[in-house]
């Protein structure tokens, strides 16, 4: 049996990750992979406390989460897919048209 | 009582209604309807003034004071201020004087006027001045009496400054308003001191508690005095405040008749006048009084002697004649004084007039070096001109004889004999200037430039009208008061309900019959001789050998100047006094206007630059960098409240 401590310290290694992802990568998508990332990362937490407490709820949220990223990812990429589309590009510091 | 028979509201309401008609419906009435409507509210309000005055003269002398409320102003802890009009025997005559030159002034200007395009807002400021006048000499108490004293500044500096295009009437009126300013200044904080002595302003109030409250010749009634009599001196153009007066002379001439000869420059003698009882607690107010007025009239006489302008000649002698009427207070001849503001009202309004026709027939031409020989051209101009310089002069029986005469018996019998002697060597350059304008106007032979000689006209009816009435009363005004009486002349036993009777002995108002008859047929010889000396020096230096006037002025080159200069007073209060408030402002300007003001204005705004400055590097646009701040700033919060 896996103790709790470890999987927290998994969900926050793989949060800070995707914090650092998000600060410091210039492609738009792997931005928002590292988005996906910290959602993933809560989602671990979420199911490590649901066993250790043996509740369902934390399950539950995750379920919520996950629908939540997938129509997320959808609307995201769309943007993402248009946005190469009229600028060729996907960094996001030479998408700056609107920077005074 | 049969108080509300009187209606005196009426007297200063009827010139008020005339302004608020001419106000609202004055552009559908015309140049003529206004004229019309202006004399209109002047001559009622003299029929009025009548008819209150032949009421009065109708109750037993000792009775002769009608107080009438009409409401009460304002009541506040112990202040109480009443609208409320006083006839009793001086204000009688005040209102008369006023309402009755007044309408005559009217009525002149009405042709003098007649080709100026603003005649509608001229007979709307003369009506606001006869409405704050009236105010001033009918008011039963101190607060209103301001009122109507700055009521009459108000209109003298709009009338100065009539045609307000001209830079010099425009200053002019300036001049008149800050001078006047500094004098209200005085009347205000003696006002003040009243009050808190007293702590009433009703006049018969103050004037009942005096005795009681002050202590005669005390430093309280003497200040109070010393500072009402400061107003005077800027109202009544006394040294050292009398400079506005001859600029005055920027406004049209009936206003110099009206408001600057006949009516407002008397007002600070009637409010001496009419605080007599205090005056006669303070003994060295009333000597300053009598000093401050006799010099006055030496003083202005002289500058009258060398200018060339006829209204400001008449200007400085108005100053000098109002010195007389101070002078005649100071002594304690209140009667006297009032009765010399009597016929000075007669003739110096026709003088003025006199001049305006003059004028109106030259084109607008004031110098008397390009006028002469008139007396042919314009007889009747020249008739009545002549009737009151003959008045002011002081020859018998015009009216100036009998009450400068009386001044200065009154001067000589109080024992004031220096003052007595000022007097007369006043009444000797009264003498000399006036028939110095007479013959340089009217005299000799014409020295018209040639524009003036083709428009050369006499004045129509509305203006020659009023300065045969006036000639009248120059002529006669004086008979009401003829020296040698005994018992005191009627003018002075109407007065005497006011001014104390007999009881005060030598203050009596009638100081006059101090002397024995011997000695004031002495004095009155005096002064006619004088006069006389005046009028034959004139004529000599002027008509038979004019040379003569050359000659002397040549010998006498540096005082001439002077007097030309008119003792150089204005440049000395403009190096001293205006200088040294401009000074003082330019000063408090750079320090605190400068430094505190705008420092602070400005301070504000460097602080905020010098903020906007380091926070604006938090605002790159870059959201890499804010998201970073986010996560530092979520990450300290977890490490605060997450510490263990």
């Amino acid at each position: 049996m896996i103790p709790l401590s470890w999987l927290l310290a998994l969900s926050g290694v793989l949060f800070c990750i995707g914090v650092v992802g998000v600060l410091v990568r210039r492609n738009a998508l792997v931005i928002f992979m590292s988005i996906e990332l910290m959602l993933n990362a809560a989602n671990l937490a979420f199911v490590a406390f649901s066993r250790h407490l043996n509740s369902l709820d934390g399950q539950v949220f995750v379920f919520f989460v996950m629908t939540v990223a997938a129509a997320e990812v959808a609307v995201g990429l769309a943007i993402i897919v248009n946005l190469f589309r009229l600028r060729e590009t996907v960094f996001v510091d030479e998408i700056n048209l609107l920077k005074g | 009582m049969e108080g509300a028979a009187y209606h005196l509201w009426l007297i200063p309401g009827l010139p008020l209604a005339a302004v608020l008609l001419n106000l609202l419906a004055g552009h559908r009435l015309g140049r003529r309807g206004v004229g019309w409507l202006a004399c209109g509210a002047a001559g009622l309000a003299f029929a009025w003034s009548v008819v209150a005055v032949l009421r009065l003269a109708g109750l037993p002398a000792e009775h002769r004071a009608v107080a009438e409320g009409v409401y009460t102003w304002m009541r506040v802890a112990d202040l109480r201020v009443d609208v409320s009009f006083l006839l009793d025997p001086l204000s009688a005559v005040m209102i008369l004087v006023v309402t009755g030159v007044g309408f005559l002034i009217h009525v002149y200007s009405t042709g003098y006027m007649a080709h100026d395009p603003d005649v509608r807002r001229f007979f709307l400021y003369l009506n606001l001045f006869m409405f704050a006048m009236l105010t001033l000499v009918l008011a039963d108490n101190f607060l209103l009496m301001f009122v109507g004293w700055e009521g009459v500044g108000l209109c003298s500096y709009l009338l100065i400054g009539f045609w307000y295009a001209r830079p010099a009437a425009a200053a002019a009126g300036k001049k008149a308003f800050i001078v006047n300013r500094i004098g209200d200044y005085g009347f205000l904080l003696a006002m003040m001191a009243i009050f808190a002595a007293a702590g009433t302003l009703r006049y018969h109030e103050v004037f009942a508690l005096a005795p009681g409250l002050f202590v005669a010749g005390g430093a309280a009634v003497t200040t109070i005095t010393l500072l009402l009599f400061l107003g005077a001196t800027g109202k009544s153009a006394q040294l050292p405040l009398y400079v506005w007066l001859p600029d005055a002379m920027e406004g049209p001439t009936p206003v110099s008749a009206l408001i600057h000869a006949a009516t407002m420059v008397t007002a600070g003698v009637y409010m001496v006048a009419r605080t007599h009882v205090l005056y006669q607690l303070a003994p060295v107010s009333l000597e300053v009084v009598a000093w401050v007025g006799g010099l006055t009239a030496l003083f202005a006489a002289t500058i009258g002697l060398a200018q060339n302008d006829i209204k400001r000649v008449l200007a400085y002698s108005t100053v000098s004649q109002l010195g007389y009427m101070f002078l005649a207070c100071g002594v304690g001849a209140f009667a006297a004084g009032i009765f010399h503001l009597m016929t000075h009202a007669f003739f110096k309004a026709l003088l003025f007039l006199g001049a305006g026709s003059v004028i109106h027939a030259l084109s607008d031409e004031q110098d008397l070096r390009r006028m002469g020989g008139l007396h042919a051209r314009l007889p009747w101009t020249h008739f009545t001109m002549l009737v009151a310089t003959l008045a002011i002069a002081g020859i018998p029986p015009f009216a100036g004889f009998f009450s400068k005469d009386e001044i200065l018996t009154a001067a000589f019998a109080s024992g004031h004999a220096a003052l007595w002697v000022v007097g007369l060597a006043g009444a000797l350059l009264t003498a000399f200037y006036m028939f110095r304008l007479y013959v340089l106007a009217f005299r000799g032979r014409p020295r018209l430039s040639p524009e003036a000689e083709r428009h050369l006209h006499e004045s129509p009816p509305a203006m020659i009208v009023p300065l045969f009435v006036l000639a009248v009363l120059s002529l006669v005004g004086g008979l009401v008061g003829p020296p040698l009486v005994e018992g005191g002349h009627p003018f002075a036993r109407w007065l005497a309900p006011v001014f104390g009777g007999g009881h005060g002995g030598g203050h009596a108002g009638t100081a006059a019959h101090a002397v024995a008859p011997a000695v004031e047929w002495a004095l009155l010889a005096a002064s006619v001789l004088v006069a006389a000396a005046g009028i034959v020096l004139a004529f000599r230096s002027y008509l038979w050998s004019p040379e003569t006037a050359t000659r002397l002025r040549e010998r006498f080159a540096g005082a001439h100047r002077l007097l030309l200069d008119k003792y150089r007073v204005d440049e000395l209060y403009e190096r001293t006094a205006v200088r040294g408030v401009y000074e003082t402002a330019r000063a408090a300007w750079r320090f605190f206007d400068v430094r505190v003001v705008d420092g602070v204005v400005n301070g504000v705004g460097t602080t905020f630059e010098a903020a906007s400055a380091v926070l604006r590097l938090f605002q790159t646009g870059s959201v890499g960098t804010y998201a970073l701040f986010i996560t530092l700033g979520v990450a300290a919060l977890l490490f605060h409240f997450l510490r263990p």
